[in-house]
């Protein structure tokens, strides 16, 4: 079951970096940088839009692919966050 | 320098030879507006539009031999004319022009098809020989001049553009999906290959022989590199010693491109290559120096400073264009008009105001720096791989990995990520290593993020096709004996080069306002220098175009001589975007016209041009793919009448 969280990222990713709605095949557990979704400014924008949306600080040391590499892992790292 | 076209073969269309050579180079005024000749005959049919350089009073074209046999017509320039001349006069030789052009005639008339190869220049010509039954076609070697051709109805028609034999009987624009698919991987057309279907570019370093028994396109040289174990290049002397030569051969180099009949300016970008020539220049010519510059009003993409040091340094007369974004999105159609290909990035724009300056400032020829970072190392592609290499080597190294962080520092969007995004980014599977193209794979995987947007139709078409599958193919099969650096230098030389640094962002904006670009870093035996050079003397450690600066040294302030490379850039999609848009972007990428089209998926878009839109930061991919598409879509509009869309008169404007 995807919860509200995931829901929201996989929406930002569809709109911002995969553009396509027909592509369906990205999982929550795919890394985004293997698929070929995020590129160098995309992980910026991606801080930007989970900073606004989820109204947290995303601290410099925490831009790491360990929590940003996909769906799930963001979504774990927001859950971390904000619990 | 001027435009060329006509044709080969004969054929039963109804309409008259004449009128099909006068329709086809009024299609190529821009490129020679100093007069305009025509010569047909059962078997051909010539057409020249002429830009007036060397030999003012007696060089029209297309010219013949003494005895009316052999006809020639020819754009561009044999710098080396001069001394074939005067070797053939001393052979017994007599000439009624002083036009490089006879010389090539004559040259034909002895050699034949290979009296290419004794030719120093910058040139594409066709020769008819009616003796021998015998057309030829011929591209100079590291291809600055444009050369494309087609067949219909038993004929073999050429032009220095593709908008010329789009005035030829039975000649259509119909899209090339292969082509559109390699230009979105990898920015350009592979071999012949246009983005035009049927149409075919003659690659640069080839000849076309046709004749009763068929069509032949063979290389008539080769870019080659000594095999990377190999110790004895250049005979191992030493490294001042090289410099010194090298220097010498520049002067050379650049003294046989000063051949005009017209004053002769310079482009100061601001860097270590064009400075140098400007510099040689001013040596070799010292009484008066004009030089040309593009400056922005961002501070990302500026070079003023440095241009302004040059400037000071050599006492130049000296102007410049302002370039702003808004000025980038207003020439962009017309600049589309001239590449005649999508292109994903702007940077041409900026190069088409600059030689509308030039052209209105009086002058007709100008030097530039390009091709020293083909020949001499300079590209960040080849810093990269070689850090990643190194890194590659010692998995477990931590401080081989901090020298990722040195790459960029000048790219906002690299400068600020983290050291972990950094490896992920550059990272090197452990298959890369082995691809003959894995300095280019990280710059790859950025480009083919704009593919994403292709149609489902477009991509039903180019189902199974892999266009890295292809450029891997054609490789020479010496190709993996090479240095790594050697490997990388090819690739540039042979693909990027002449597909778009020479073409979209050279000769077709430059020729658009009717100015031919000269590159004494492109002369051949520069080419083969630098070739032959050992890899640790062009990128030392990280130091780009080492012994270029050494040969440098003396002649530039030391500001310029050890400043790193920062690569030519312009505005992106923000020239499309934003209060002062041009009005055509919207409606170019609007669904209804993305769908006429039929390339590109019209949801897909529209997200794309709302992101690029909202006034955040935009990457590299996301930039490439707007570019990418909005070139492709007014491409579309200009030539393809297939397409459903109105076709916009290549005559306009």
């Amino acid at each position: 079951m995807q919860t509200d969280i995931e829901q929201k990222i996989r929406q930002f990713i569809t709109d911002n970096f995969l553009f396509r709605e027909d592509r369906a095949a990205l999982s929550d557990t795919e890394s985004l940088l293997d698929a070929g979704v995020i590129d160098s400014t995309g992980v910026l924008e991606l801080v930007a839009f989970l900073e606004t949306e989820f109204g947290l600080a995303v601290d410099d040391a925490d831009i790491v692919p360990e929590n940003l590499d996909s769906i799930s892992s963001i979504a774990g790292y927001i859950k971390g966050k904000t619990a | 320098m001027c435009g060329i076209a006509g044709y080969y073969g004969r054929s039963n269309t109804p309409v008259p030879a004449l009128e099909i050579l006068e329709r086809m180079i009024g299609t190529l005024a821009h490129r020679g507006p100093d007069a305009k000749g025509v010569h047909a005959d059962s078997d051909v049919g010539f057409a020249h539009a002429r830009l007036s350089i060397i030999d003012i009073a007696t060089g029209q074209q297309p010219m013949a031999n003494a005895d009316g046999t052999i006809w020639i017509t020819f754009n561009g320039e044999v710098f080396n004319y001069v001394e074939l001349r005067r070797d053939m006069i001393a052979r017994g030789r007599r000439f009624r022009t002083d036009s490089d052009t006879e010389v090539i005639l004559q040259l034909y008339e002895e050699m034949g098809a290979d009296c290419v190869t004794r030719f120093n220049g910058d040139f594409a010509f066709a020769i008819w020989d009616s003796r021998r039954n015998l057309f030829m076609l011929a591209r100079d070697r590291a291809g600055v001049r444009p050369l494309y051709y087609t067949s219909h109805g038993g004929r073999l028609y050429f032009a220095s553009e593709v908008k010329a034999l789009l005035e030829a009987p039975g000649i259509t624009a119909e899209i090339d999906p292969i082509a559109l698919d390699q230009i979105f991987t990898m920015w350009v057309p592979l071999g012949s290959r246009t983005p035009f279907r049927n149409i075919s570019e003659l690659p640069p370093a080839h000849v076309l022989i046709a004749g009763p028994r068929g069509i032949q396109v063979r290389p008539y040289w080769r870019l080659s590199f000594p095999e990377a174990r190999d110790e004895k290049a250049l005979d191992g002397r030493a490294e001042g010693e090289i410099a010194e030569d090298l220097n010498a051969l520049l002067f050379d180099a650049t003294r046989i491109r000063l051949r005009s009949d017209v004053p002769v300016g310079a482009y100061l970008s601001g860097g270590l290559d064009s400075s140098l020539i400007t510099a040689m220049m001013k040596k070799l010519a010292p009484e008066r120096l004009r030089t040309f510059s593009v400056k922005f009003e961002s501070g990302e993409f500026d070079e003023s400073a440095f241009q302004d040091e040059m400037v000071r340094a050599l006492a130049t007369e000296h102007t410049s264009v302002t370039c702003t974004a808004a000025d980038i999105g207003r020439m962009f159609p017309e600049v589309i008009r001239h590449t005649e290909r999508p292109i994903l990035r702007t940077a041409p724009a900026p190069l088409f105001a600059l030689s509308d300056h030039v052209h209105a400032s009086g002058f007709k020829v100008v030097l530039t720096g390009e091709g020293a970072d083909e020949v001499f190392g300079g590209y960040d592609v080849f810093k990269e791989a070689k850090v990643r290499r190194f890194c590659a080597a010692q998995p477990g190294s931590r401080r081989r990995l901090l020298l990722l962080q040195r790459l960029y520092p000048y790219l906002p969007a690299l400068k600020n990520q983290s050291q972990k995004y950094l490896e992920a980014f550059f990272s090197t599977a452990a298959d890369d290593l082995a691809d003959p193209l894995f300095a280019y794979l990280p710059r790859f995987r950025t480009t083919v993020g704009a593919k994403n947007f292709f149609s489902a139709e477009l991509r039903d078409t180019l189902r199974g096709y892999d266009a890295l599958a292809e450029l891997r193919e054609r490789l020479p099969p010496e190709f993996g004996r090479w240095h790594p650096l050697s490997q990388e230098q090819y690739l540039e030389t042979t693909y990027l080069l002449p597909g778009y640094i020479l073409s979209s962002q050279g000769d077709r904006v430059a020729m658009a306002h009717s100015v031919e670009g000269r590159f004494p870093f492109l002369d051949h035996r520069v080419i083969e220098f630098g070739a032959r050079l050992p890899p640790r003397l062009k990128l030392r450690t990280l130091r780009e175009k080492h012994v270029l600066r050494q040969a440098a040294v003396r002649l530039l302030p030391a500001a310029i001589a050890d400043r790193p490379k920062q690569p030519y850039r312009a505005p992106d999609s923000q020239s499309f975007t934003g209060p002062q848009a041009p009005a055509f972007a919207a409606e170019m990428l609007a669904p209804d016209r993305v769908s006429a089209l039929g390339l590109f998926e019209p949801r897909a878009v529209e997200k794309l041009v709302r992101k690029c839109g909202s006034g955040s930061f935009v990457g590299f991919r996301d930039n490439m793919a707007f570019v990418g598409i909005l070139s492709t879509q007014i491409l579309g509009q200009q030539f393809f009448r297939a397409s459903g869309l109105p076709r916009v008169s290549s005559k306009a404007a």
